[in-house]
């Protein structure tokens, strides 16, 4: 009995005939799904997933640009130093050849100097030598005479004054030690 | 006898189950055999929709650039069919093919999942009618996408015509007519749908096949408790092809929408 009731259902659903019913409340409630998901959902994930991936990349990017700031800072740096340093040598080069300048200003003025004194001295010399000389050559005519006029007579003095015998003695005797 | 028909007529059903223990009688009105708009199966199928809506609305009302372990799960979900299934098989502009095949498999899996969670125990896919519509869909979805991107005859001449030589083209044409355009609804449809049916009818067949034999003789007590054993081993393998067949018609759906997108043959 069971059993012709069973095989008499059987003959009432077809599994592979779908119903028409189901076809309609599935089409309805997977739109419904559908749009729900596919609207509210899925695009909000999307966007958390680009907004993730800028939020990394644009991590990465602050970190490139701190760090390329960083090395333009030690890049300045460098060169600031380095810039420095020149200006120091450039300091001490100028200072050292400043001195070395000034070294032989003195020197040079200290020799003119002293080459200047020694000129006066010399000069002085040679003046004081030429009245030595005068006055030894008009002391000598005077002697030369007095001692004359002592052995030959008083007057020869004025005579020999007049004809300039005593120079020309003394220019002989010149000449001859000239010679 | 009368016992036994008594059990039977209590909501045991026969031995060996038939296809009428995959209709059960109406919910509204209450135990009608000809009505089919409230029943269990359609029943199961709102509460899939609400219970993935009500998921994936709770878990991403306030998406955090650092997800939660409920985003994280959500996301994880559709992350999967994104990046494994449509970016996969499509490449770059599966992307915007995601939400439905993530949408497609959330609800092929949950309706599927009902065949083992107690007190369902029944997929709504056992019945044909809701693997026909998702097939309906992937077949407008994939011939919809490549009459858009190649045009009418370009489209059909890409999926026609193969490049081979020209005296075969004759065998060949029909053949891709027919696989291409004609079996393709059909075997996804077809495919869900024996594999769910195929699964609730073992289970039944293990569990009433217990209940019958412990009925029939007591003597077959420890059989029937070797059907039962099978039918959790069953259960297991059950849990096996609701998931892979999930997966299949969506991974099929895509590679529609792929061949639908390629350029040549």
């Amino acid at each position: 009995m069971i059993f012709l009731a069973a095989e008499g259902g059987e003959s009432t659903h077809n599994p592979i005939i779908p119903l028409w019913q189901e076809i309609v409340v599935g089409s309805v409630a997977f739109a419904v799904l559908c749009f729900v998901l596919m609207k509210f959902v899925f695009p909000r994930m999307e966007q958390t997933f680009q907004a993730r991936v800028d939020a990394i990349e644009g991590g990465i990017k602050r970190a490139e640009a701190a760090q390329a700031e960083a090395n333009q800072l030690l890049e300045q740096y460098r060169a600031q130093l380095a810039e420095a340093r020149t200006d120091a040598a450039k300091i001490r080069d100028d200072a050292r050849a400043d001195a070395e300048g000034i070294r032989q200003d003195i020197l040079a003025k200290a020799r003119e100097e002293s080459d200047r004194v020694i000129q006066a001295g010399k000069d002085a010399l040679a003046a004081e030598r030429a009245t030595i000389v005068r006055e030894l050559r008009a002391e000598v005519g005077t002697i030369a005479v007095d001692l004359a006029s002592k052995i030959v007579g008083e007057s020869l003095a004025d005579e020999a004054r007049r004809k300039g015998t005593v120079d020309r003695f003394l220019s002989g005797l010149e000449s001859t030690g000239a010679r | 006898m009368f016992g036994q028909a008594n059990v039977l007529a209590a909501g045991q059903a026969a031995f060996p189950p038939t296809v009428e223990d995959f209709y059960l009688p109406s919910i509204l009105p209450w135990g009608a055999h000809d009505s089919y708009w409230v029943t269990k199966i359609t029943a199961m199928v709102w509460i899939a929709v609400g219970v993935l809506i009500i998921f994936f609305l709770a878990s991403y009302r306030n998406p955090q650039l650092v997800p939660t372990k409920k985003q994280w799960f959500a996301e994880s979900i559709y992350g999967f069919v994104r990046n494994n299934i449509a970016v996969d098989m499509i490449g770059h502009q599966g992307v915007r093919f995601a939400p439905y095949f993530t949408t497609l498999f959330c609800f092929v899996l949950l309706t599927n999942a009902f065949a083992i969670i107690p007190f369902f125990q029944i997929s709504p896919n056992s019945h044909i009618a809701f693997p026909a519509i998702l097939a309906i869909i992937s077949y407008v979805l994939f011939n919809y996408i490549g009459i858009k991107k190649h045009g009418f005859v370009k489209y059909f001449k890409n999926s026609l015509i193969p490049p081979a030589p020209w005296y075969i083209l004759p065998l060949l044409i029909p053949i891709e007519l027919f696989s291409t355009f004609i079996v393709r609804p059909f075997s996804l449809a077809v495919r869900l749908f024996a594999n769910m049916f195929a699964g609730h009818m073992l289970l039944l067949v293990f569990t009433l096949g217990g209940f019958a034999m412990l009925s029939a003789n007591a003597w077959l007590a420890p059989v029937s408790v070797l059907s039962w054993v099978m039918t959790i081993a069953l259960t297991f393998l059950e849990f096996l092809v609701i998931v892979l067949q999930a997966y299949v018609f969506t991974v099929l759906t895509a590679s529609y929408v792929q061949g639908a997108l390629a350029e040549e043959h």
